[in-house]
């Protein structure tokens, strides 16, 4: 009975500290030159650009959602004009960003850690290692960098396609020009509701290029190796997403009230 | 067999060194787990020399070269290149003593995002920023025209065969001038011919370079034709090592039973 309950409890450990040692290894490679930014800019383009569409989507999908839920609940209680503020504040404090950490999990995190697991099974990362030159340094370095540069501004595209569907499902029921929604939705924001919630995508960021790599670049075995890795890079990533944002929530509740 | 020539540069050549082996391995352990792979193992090569280590699958040959390129580290024992134990270095110094190695892997390991001609350059794209594109692409084509491949550069590896993929994994390999050669099963999963002409290639290229080089492989036919000598293991230690003439005197029961069976 101990034994069954502590096995997986040291692999969970294990876990931790290899993932532990991983990241020391990667600050140690990021620091020191050489730096690779060519694969930094493909890992940026490979990252950023081509998560944009979906991230915009999702965004869209969201204000949408957000705009048709929050009509119904505030016309309840006597608040529908509340409601442009309550779609802003939703979306760039929660929405935008919990959202496109998701995806970018979903489709970076799994990208990666196939990508990686791949080439650790066909010995690639070997070769790399073979040849003196630090694996860290050349796949996880820019990949990590990447994620964590790209995510802010993948929020903020996610925040303006959630404000602009927001203001057209609004503007469909009841016409309302852009300015007026958007004034009135940022009426008495400041900084502190935008800039915090963004840049702590930053932190999901690393959450994610950090998971991705780390599995991708640990994988045994073929190609069902190579599946597993993909599989809990995205599901390791998006959980601890979840974590830290609930983390990240309350300390920006506290710092910046 | 070495020509009066070729004897002599070996022999000009460990007289340099000073008789050291360039490649020493000594009482080395290696276990993965429960499982004991290598169990005191020491070899020993020098320059211009060839040594082709010959066994059972899983017996530990491969580890024993990511073992001397440092891709696994030893349980007991060291692994000392140019009289430097590798054992304990830290990875930029590692780095520096890996310049000095090539190593072609079982399955050539060509990186498959790039093209033949990109996977030849990184190793110089990486260490050699002091060299120009052209001498790049020049130091490339002379490489890939070693190995017979001159007119295949744009091609990406899955568009080539196993036997040309190891023929950029070598041109790869010897890419940054090394003076110690690992061969992982070079001929393994390749037909006769192909494997024949891996065979040609690895003698004519050791007879240009004169590295100190290690071959694994289960290919007695191979082993015969490019190792200068030849070691056989079994439970991860050496039962026998030396000629192909001196394994066939040998009255060890395995190594008559691996003969017999190659």
């Amino acid at each position: 009975m101990v034994n069954s309950f502590m096995g997986p409890l040291n692999k969970f450990f294990e876990w931790f500290g290899d993932l532990g040692i991983f990241f020391w290894r990667v600050v140690r490679a990021a620091v020191t030159p050489p730096f690779e930014f060519r694969e930094l800019f493909r890992q940026l383009d490979e990252i950023g650009s081509m998560s944009l569409p979906l991230v915009a989507l999702a965004g869209a999908a969201t204000g949408v959602v957000l705009s048709l839920e929050a009509r119904y609940s505030l016309t309840r209680f006597g608040a529908k004009s509340l409601l442009p503020a309550a779609i802003v504040f939703s979306v760039i404090h929660e929405t935008g960003p919990i959202i496109t950490g998701l995806v970018v999990s979903g489709r970076v995190g799994a990208g990666i850690g196939a990508e990686l697991a791949s080439m650790k099974v066909t010995e690639q990362i070997d070769a790399i290692e073979a040849s003196a030159v630090n694996p860290y340094k050349l796949l996880a370095v820019p990949r990590i960098l990447a994620c964590v540069l790209m995510l802010p501004l993948l929020t903020l595209a996610a925040d303006l396609c959630g404000l602009i569907m927001g203001w057209v499902a609004q503007a469909l029921v009841e016409p309302l020009s852009f300015h007026q929604f958007i004034t009135n939705g940022f009426n008495g924001a400041d900084f502190n509701d935008l800039l915090p919630p963004t840049f702590k995508t930053m932190v999901f960021g690393l959450i994610i290029g950090l998971i991705a790599c780390f599995q991708g670049m640990r994988t045994q075995g073929g190609a069902a190796g190579v599946g597993r890795a993909a599989t809990s890079s995205v599901v390791l990533s998006s959980l601890f997403v979840i974590l830290a944002d609930v983390v990240l929530v309350k300390l920006i509740l506290i710092f910046f009230p | 067999m070495d020509t009066i020539d070729q004897v002599a540069v070996k022999r000009e050549e460990t007289e340099k060194d000073g008789g050291a082996p360039v490649i020493a391995v000594e009482d080395l352990h290696k276990s993965f787990g429960n499982q004991k792979v290598l169990n005191g193992i020491s070899l020993a090569v020098s320059r211009g020399e060839t040594l082709a280590v010959l066994g059972r699958s899983g017996t530990g040959k491969s580890v024993l070269l990511r073992l001397i390129i440092g891709l696994e580290k030893p349980d007991s024992g060291s692994v000392r290149i140019h009289g430097q134990d590798i054992a304990g270095l830290a990875l930029d110094q590692l780095g520096e003593i890996r310049k000095k190695m090539g190593f072609l892997f079982q399955h050539a390991a060509l990186y498959d995002s790039l093209t033949v001609e990109q996977n030849v350059a990184f190793p110089l794209q990486h260490h050699k920023k002091t060299m120009s594109k052209s001498e790049q692409s020049d130091r490339v084509g002379a490489l890939l025209a070693e190995v017979g491949m001159e007119g295949h550069l744009e091609k990406m590896p899955s568009d080539i065969s196993g036997g040309m993929q190891k023929r950029v994994g070598l041109a790869r390999a010897l890419a940054l001038e090394p003076d110690i050669l690992l061969l992982d099963e070079p001929t393994a999963g390749l037909d006769p011919i192909s494997a024949g002409e891996i065979d040609d290639l690895v003698l004519k290229l050791q007879a240009e370079h004169h590295m100190a080089s290690i071959v694994v492989t289960h290919d007695l036919h191979s082993a015969k034709t490019i190792a200068d000598r030849l070691a056989l293991i079994n439970e991860g230690d050496v039962v026998i090592e030396g000629n192909f003439e001196e394994l066939q005197g040998s009255d060890i029961e395995f190594v008559r039973e691996f003969l017999r069976h190659s």
